[in-house]
């Protein structure tokens, strides 16, 4: 009981919620920027109204959503300083840098030009319209591109050197370039496409089997169908590269991940476990289902590839496995299930059943839309939980621990704040939907 | 003057501009919340969240600048200020966090009257935290091996309740003028009526807080005996002194747009004779204050931000320019 209640804990804690709440927004916009964007090209030049109309209902869900995005973001930025002072000292110096970058060079953009791109259509002319959406989007993309270098640099620092308690700048380029950055851009920027891909698939299903604005739906069904095509394998065949990324990196977050506990033996391969009973003080697999030499295969792409095992570090190193295990199959069975669901839409398309006429006898096709678009935050929270839990008991990989960097709060105000956070982010999430709903439900002009 | 000190210095003055320039914007956008808290007709709360609804986001972000500015070139200011300053700055966050969903739900809501008024609770959180944080920072705080040694409510005193006070209604003088900008008829000269109360007010607390500095820390006051400080301080506060003259004046001449101007004059003038007040001392306290120059991150990493803002500033400034631009006019 204790440790939960420190104050190390309850700021976790109250980061991992807030970010788990805040990451819900920013996909979005990420996504739907660029589809209004699409939209908004199209209009431009085929002068066919239906997609003017297609970018005017989309960009009302559009800034509901970011507008909870840039609530919940601020509250991010904040934290480093009032939660964990000691990771802002000690990283700040390069991490702190990139969130200024981000801020300045991603974030003003696209806060700017919002208003034009969401007020502006009868005030400026169509190509700086267009040109303030095309901002939005850039920003939103670049704003992420930041965010995920800040934190690919706390899984993989680069860049300076760790001197007397503070991590000491030595190449900005070397911190930004780390090699866990191109790997966290794409994987995070693909997964951004992809939710938007199950929103705007889900919200079209679901009045597609009503059988209302039937065209309009259809239209932007059948969009992220074809983007789908290239998204859902290319997201897979990322995650495999980061997950191969992680096993020279990060070995105990790898470990972690598989519960894997014992290095193979130069002359077998590394089983994989498929499903597992992790039991950290036992320091083994209380019982698992496993396919044997799978892990070598996934990880070296060879059968006696080898692959570190949790117990070649000490106890104190190691970090929580139910989570990471668990989380990284749900984020894996789920990138499958969105795999799996565009080629079924694509059997069906080609066999003429998309049609108006026709759509509406594809009951179970569109419930299993419908039932993607929250499936796909799941997979995006389940990739998150993954990734931070699995890089403890580091806060940045090898070099500060995360107990080292909170601020000694007493732990009253830490869940003081924590309580009020859950309370109104609560309130807030249903105020979102119910008028996300009366928007979706409204449906375009 | 060393390299290290001067680049400091250059970073003390980036991010001053970009405070300051929040400190306006932002402030006359938070006023405008507070004054429609005490507004009891529907058409005047709705022409006044109408007069903010395209811009107060870009406003606010510049807050988002200053700390992610701040964390970069001031790492450890930034560890300090905000584990001392917990608890206004989470309410200051809620408060900006209930500001901000407000006037978007006041669009899409059939029940208007509900989110302006929660609008205005938003924004009066947000202003009277920031200026319970402004307090708790010029109050001292207390700093041990680079680390906040004191208690969490270190904040919570009668000085930090007076500054506050005092940047509440420098928001509210702000909300004012860029009212008389924005509307017309019966609200402007109403709020025309208030800019006048509420500079007065302003001025005072301005220079009871100016005099309760300048007693608390000794070298503060040392600035007033020595040259070429003494100099410094008299040429930012005299035009500061004239900035308000000019603000009456205009209000006084029923001018629309020369309050805002003005009245933003005087809060830079103001403020910057405030930080060079403090200087070099970036967290003030009495036993052992932290400068700038303890506080700034590596040499490298304030070039590298140099360089990127030296390009990003213009830009910024020219887009934001151009948006004030489309929005312009009466709401």
């Amino acid at each position: 009981m204790e440790t939960l209640f420190n104050h190390v804990m309850l700021s976790r804690l109250q980061f991992a919620f807030t970010a788990m709440f805040h990451i819900l927004w920013p996909v979005l916009t990420v996504g739907l920027s660029l589809y209004i964007l699409l939209e908004e090209i199209m209009w431009l030049r085929s002068g066919n109204k239906v997609y003017y109309q297609q970018a005017r209902f989309w960009t009302r869900l559009f800034i509901l959503n970011f507008a909870v995005g840039v609530v919940s973001g601020i509250p991010m930025e904040f934290q480093f300083g009032t939660n964990w002072s000691g990771f802002s000292s000690a990283g700040g110096d390069i991490f702190g840098h990139f969130l200024g970058f981000e801020a300045s060079m991603a974030f003003m953009l696209e806060a700017a030009f919002l208003s034009i791109m969401v007020w502006g259509w009868e005030r400026v002319p169509r190509i700086m319209h267009l040109l303030a959406t095309a901002m939005v989007a850039f920003g939103s993309s670049l704003s992420a591109f930041w965010i995920m270098t800040a934190n690919a640099w706390m899984q993989t620092p680069a860049g300076g050197s760790f001197e007397s308690g503070r991590f000491v700048s030595a190449s900005s380029l070397e911190a930004i370039f780390n090699s866990d950055m191109p790997w966290a851009v794409s994987h995070m920027w693909i997964a951004c496409l992809e939710v938007t891909v199950f929103v705007v698939g889900g919200i079209s299903a679901w009045h597609l089997i009503k059988g209302r604005r039937v065209k309009f739906f259809l239209r932007s069904f059948k969009i992220v169908v074809l983007s789908a095509i290239v998204i859902t394998p290319l997201q897979i065949y990322l995650g495999d590269g980061s997950g191969r990324h992680i096993a020279k990196t990060q070995p105990t977050k790898l470990a972690a991940m598989e519960s894997h506990w014992h290095t193979n033996a130069p002359d077998e391969g590394a089983s994989w476990n498929f499903l597992a009973w992790p039991n950290k003080s036992k320091q083994k697999n209380d019982w698992a289902i496993t396919v044997p030499n799978g892990l070598s295969l996934l990880i070296t792409h060879s059968f006696h590839g080898q692959v570190q095992g949790l117990k070649d570090f000490p106890k104190e190193d190691q970090p929580p496995i139910w989570l990471p295990f668990y989380a990284f199959r749900i984020m894996i069975g789920l990138g499958m299930f969105f795999f799996f669901l565009t080629l079924w839409t694509l059997w069906v398309w080609r066999k003429g059943r998309l049609k108006p006429e026709t759509v509406s006898g594809q009951t179970m096709l569109m419930l299993s839309w419908i039932i993607a678009l929250p499936l796909s935050y799941v997979a995006v929270e389940s990739g998150w939980i993954t990734r931070e839990v699995g890089r403890q008991p580091w806060i940045i990989y090898g070099i500060l621990r995360t107990s080292d960097a909170a601020s000694s709060l007493p732990s009253y105000t830490v869940g003081g704040s924590l309580l009020i956070f859950a309370l109104i982010y609560g309130l807030l999430f249903f105020v979102f939907l119910f008028f996300a709903r009366y928007i979706i439900k409204r449906g375009p002009e | 003057m060393n390299i290290d000190y001067l680049l400091s210095n250059l970073w003390l003055a980036i991010i001053g501009f970009f405070l300051l320039y929040y400190a306006v914007t932002d402030g006359f956008g938070l006023g405008v919340g507070i004054l429609c808290l005490f507004s009891k007709k529907n058409e005047d709360q709705k022409m006044m969240i109408n007069s903010l609804v395209y811009i107060w986001h870009t406003n606010q972000t510049w807050l988002v600048v200053v700390g992610g500015m701040l964390f970069g070139a001031f790492p450890l200011f930034y560890s300090i200020l905000f584990s001392a300053l917990y608890i206004p700055a989470v309410i200051m966050l809620l408060g900006l966090l209930l500001r901000g969903v407000s006037i978007d739900f006041y669009e899409h809501s059939r029940h208007m009257r509900f989110w302006a008024v929660t609008f205005g609770a938003g924004s009066l959180i947000a202003a009277s935290a920031q200026g319970l944080a402004l307090g708790g920072l010029l109050g001292g705080i207390a700093v041990r091996d680079g680390c906040f040694a004191g208690n969490v409510w270190d904040w919570a005193n009668p000085f930090s309740f007076m500054i506050s006070l005092g940047v509440i209604t420098g928001y509210i003088t702000l909300g004012c003028n860029y009212l008389i900008l924005k509307t017309e008829g019966n609200l402007q000269k109403r709020v025309r009526g208030y800019a006048f109360l509420f500079s007065a007010i302003t001025i005072g607390m301005s220079a009871a807080v100016f005099l309760g500095i300048n007693l608390r820390y000794p070298q503060a006051g040392q600035k007033w005996l020595n040259m070429p400080e003494m100099l410094y301080m008299t040429v930012l506060l005299v035009p500061t002194g004239v900035g308000f003259i000019m603000l009456f004046r205009s209000l006084h001449r029923h001018q629309e747009a020369a309050p805002l101007f003005w009245n933003a004059a005087t809060v830079v003038l103001g403020f910057t004779a405030l930080s060079v007040n403090m200087y070099p001392y970036m967290i003030p306290n009495v036993i052992s204050p932290v400068t700038i120059h303890e506080a700034a991150a590596s040499r490298k990493t304030l070039i590298s931000m140099l360089a990127v803002m030296a390009v990003l500033i213009p830009v910024m400034l020219f887009y934001t320019m151009y948006t004030y631009r489309v929005f312009r006019g009466k709401a």
